[in-house]
């Protein structure tokens, strides 16, 4: 017993370190007790201030850097469909089809599976301490954690012959590598963006509104349906949207089973390329400056589409919350 | 709290120390480049350090990155599959390309029950244009009398990232085909008329793997070590080539010019294969640039040297082709044409 109270007075001690030192500091610079916070307040602000140097300086550096692409092809470089770095035709329309196309489509594909996860784990179809919800919610946001470079070789090795198994059954080219091959992959990839999200705002659902629907006799559906999901409008196309930008963006997966082929794809089949696989792939081996600078053009062109789409999602976010 | 202070002026002298330490006695030598040659560098300068005690730090960036590096002088020396056009010698001054080792790209194929599959330059550049569509198409079959060709589509398939590999396979294919070279022409990365791409060598051979009735082309080294099944060559001289070290060595047993700025697919040599080339280290001619210091020139030299002879038996257990004969002359009288202030480094 003597023993034991000894050890408890030792652990308290060391736990509490001695700030006189910090007093005794202050005192010989003549700081008064307002200091500290407005210090912490420049450091916060100097902080913030830092994120926004930091994407001026990289759009910055991008265009500095692909001015001599714009200025050979104008428009062109835009609108043309030749890729061609030994004639030195860059056109990256192709490119800006692909990722278009594989995001958009990977989003079709998730978000009725990201929406149907986020209300059953919401708390409308299970019971959220239950162990069965938190392994579930634990496997979703381990998805999000696996290296990109893994979905590759899990598309690479298992869609991919699924997908040339249809391909042949239906008659089509069996590549079993393509936009749709890569669609598929991606949508997983963005899967725990979306449902994270869109669970923590189903959570927040008052229990009062959806008791007072259900109080009137309404089904689940009918809860959910009228009562949920508006409220939720807004939250759940933050977590679309930061999933769709997750998706532009991806590069080592695409690549792996997109194809890359550097025309223009013909239906949702063909092999295509993104912007983001394209910079990856040409990047280290590009000599001419044309190329390289070309290059850096698509990252101005990758960086001007993620931009429109992220204030096109705060525009429509907005509209949404005002009518809820 | 003093307890703290002290550690840290401790730390701060030892750190101190040690850069001191670091920069006055070890001679470090850095590189960067070409992604192909990287396994047998790795092994080279492993050894050499072990051997010489000079260490040697390649970061395998791409031979573009490599150049790029070598313009900028933050390294000493830059790794390439290609050799620099006149134009990029014109603005980085006198370069000298040193070989080291050569290595083959082969026509990896995906066709079940077909062993052997022998090609004309011809055959391989149609393949690839696209105008040779079926597997059964006549101009195959009679070059091929024993194998069941399928009735199957082609699927050709290239490699989606920039590299020397890509470059050796076109230069080939412009050099056999005169509507290659106006249609596609020769570059670490061109517009390709049809086909699929796969990243790097494991990219394009799991392509080739997987997509039946496919034709791609990969390193020679990756074919072995993956046990792809690849096809018999007709070379300039009219001969059937099965690739090989050997053949690929015998490729260079032809007149080399001195600057070793060559390509050497299409060979002329009779037992040569025909897609094959050179990977070479480039350094500056004059070394003295950017207060290096006479030692770091030296060691240079010396490494240099050291991997067109003793190195030279590292290639083949890595599955790399060694020099030939005469290549390994004209890289020696390249190495001692090195110069510190104007003087030549060996003798």
């Amino acid at each position: 017993m003597e023993n034991n109270k000894q050890q408890n007075n030792k652990t308290i001690c060391h736990t509490n370190p001695d700030w006189s030192w910090f007093a005794r500091v202050k005192a010989a610079f003549g700081i008064n007790d307002i200091m500290p916070d407005f210090i912490f307040k420049k450091i916060v602000l100097i902080c913030g201030l830092f994120i926004l140097v930091m994407t001026v300086m990289i759009l910055i550096s991008l265009i500095a850097n692909s001015i001599p692409s714009f200025k050979t092809f104008g428009i062109k470089f835009f609108i043309g469909k030749v890729w061609d770095p030994v004639f030195e035709q860059y056109g990256t329309l192709p490119f800006i089809v692909g990722t278009l196309l594989t995001s958009f489509l990977a989003l079709t594909i998730t978000i009725p599976f990201s929406l149907a996860i986020s209300l059953y784990l919401g708390g409308e179809f299970i019971k959220e301490k239950s162990f069965f919800a938190g392994f579930l919610k634990n496997s979703i946001d381990l998805l999000s954690g696996i290296p990109s470079v893994v979905y590759g070789f899990f598309g690479l090795f298992l869609i991919v012959p699924i997908v040339r198994y249809i391909q042949i059954k239906t008659g089509i080219e069996p590549y079993g590598v393509g936009i749709f091959t890569a669609s598929i992959v991606l949508s997983i990839m963005i899967i725990p963006f979306s449902a994270s999200l869109g669970r923590e705002v189903i959570e927040m659902v008052p229990a009062e509104i959806k008791e007072a629907g259900y109080s009137l006799g309404a089904t689940r559906f009918e809860v959910i349906r009228h009562i949920i999901l508006p409220y939720c409008k807004s939250g759940i196309t933050a977590g679309i949207l930061l999933a769709l930008g997750r998706a532009i963006g991806e590069t080592m997966a695409v690549t792996m089973v997109i194809g890359n082929s550097n025309m223009m794809p013909k239906n949702i089949f063909s092999p295509a390329n993104t912007m983001a696989s394209i910079i990856a792939n040409e990047f280290a081996e590009a000599i001419k400056d044309l190329h390289f600078s070309s290059l850096i053009g698509i990252g101005v062109v990758l960086f001007i589409v993620t931009t429109v789409i992220s204030i096109a999602g705060k525009i429509i976010i907005r509209k949404f919350a005002i009518h809820s | 709290m003093k307890k703290i202070l002290k550690t840290l002026v401790k730390l701060g002298v030892f750190a101190l120390v040690l850069g001191m330490i670091t920069k006055a006695y070890a001679t470090e030598l850095t590189g960067a480049g070409a992604t192909f040659p990287y396994p047998l560098y790795s092994k080279m300068f492993d050894v050499y350090h072990k051997e010489r005690g000079i260490k040697i730090n390649y970061s395998a960036i791409g031979s573009g990155g490599g150049i790029r590096q070598l313009t900028a002088k933050t390294v000493d020396f830059g790794g390439s599959d290609a050799f620099l056009t006149d134009q990029q010698l014109k603005e980085m001054g006198e370069i000298l390309h040193i070989p080291i080792c050569m290595g083959a790209v082969v026509l990896a194929y995906n066709l079940s029950g077909v062993d052997q599959l022998m090609l004309t330059p011809e055959l391989i550049a149609d393949i690839f244009l696209g105008k040779i569509k079926k597997w059964n198409d006549p101009k195959i079959q009679k070059l091929n009398p024993k194998a069941k060709l399928p009735d199957m589509n082609i699927v050709t398939v290239h490699r989606s990232d920039g590299s020397g590999t890509t470059y050796i396979f076109t230069d080939y294919l412009s050099k056999i085909s005169e509507e290659w070279k106006n249609k596609v022409g020769t570059g670490t990365a061109v517009n390709w008329p049809c086909g699929l791409g796969g990243k790097g060598n494991p990219g394009v051979a799991g392509l080739v793997k997987q997509v039946p009735a496919s034709i791609g082309y990969v390193e020679l080294i990756y074919a072995l070590a993956n046990k792809i099944p690849f096809a018999t060559l007709q070379n300039k001289s009219g001969l059937f080539i099965k690739p090989s070290l050997v053949s690929t060595s015998a490729s260079a047993d032809i007149k080399l010019p001195d600057d070793m700025r060559v390509m050497i697919t299409n060979t002329e040599a009779k037992d040569g294969y025909p897609i094959s080339g050179f990977t070479w280290i480039l350094v500056y001619k004059e070394q003295n640039y950017n207060n290096r210091s006479y030692e770091k020139a030296k060691a240079l030299v010396d490494l240099l040297w050291w991997m067109v002879h003793e190195g030279q038996k590292f290639t083949q257990e890595l599955h790399y082709a060694p020099l030939s004969k005469e290549a390994i002359k004209k890289a020696e009288s390249l190495i001692k044409s090195i110069t510190y202030n104007g003087k030549k480094i060996m003798n």
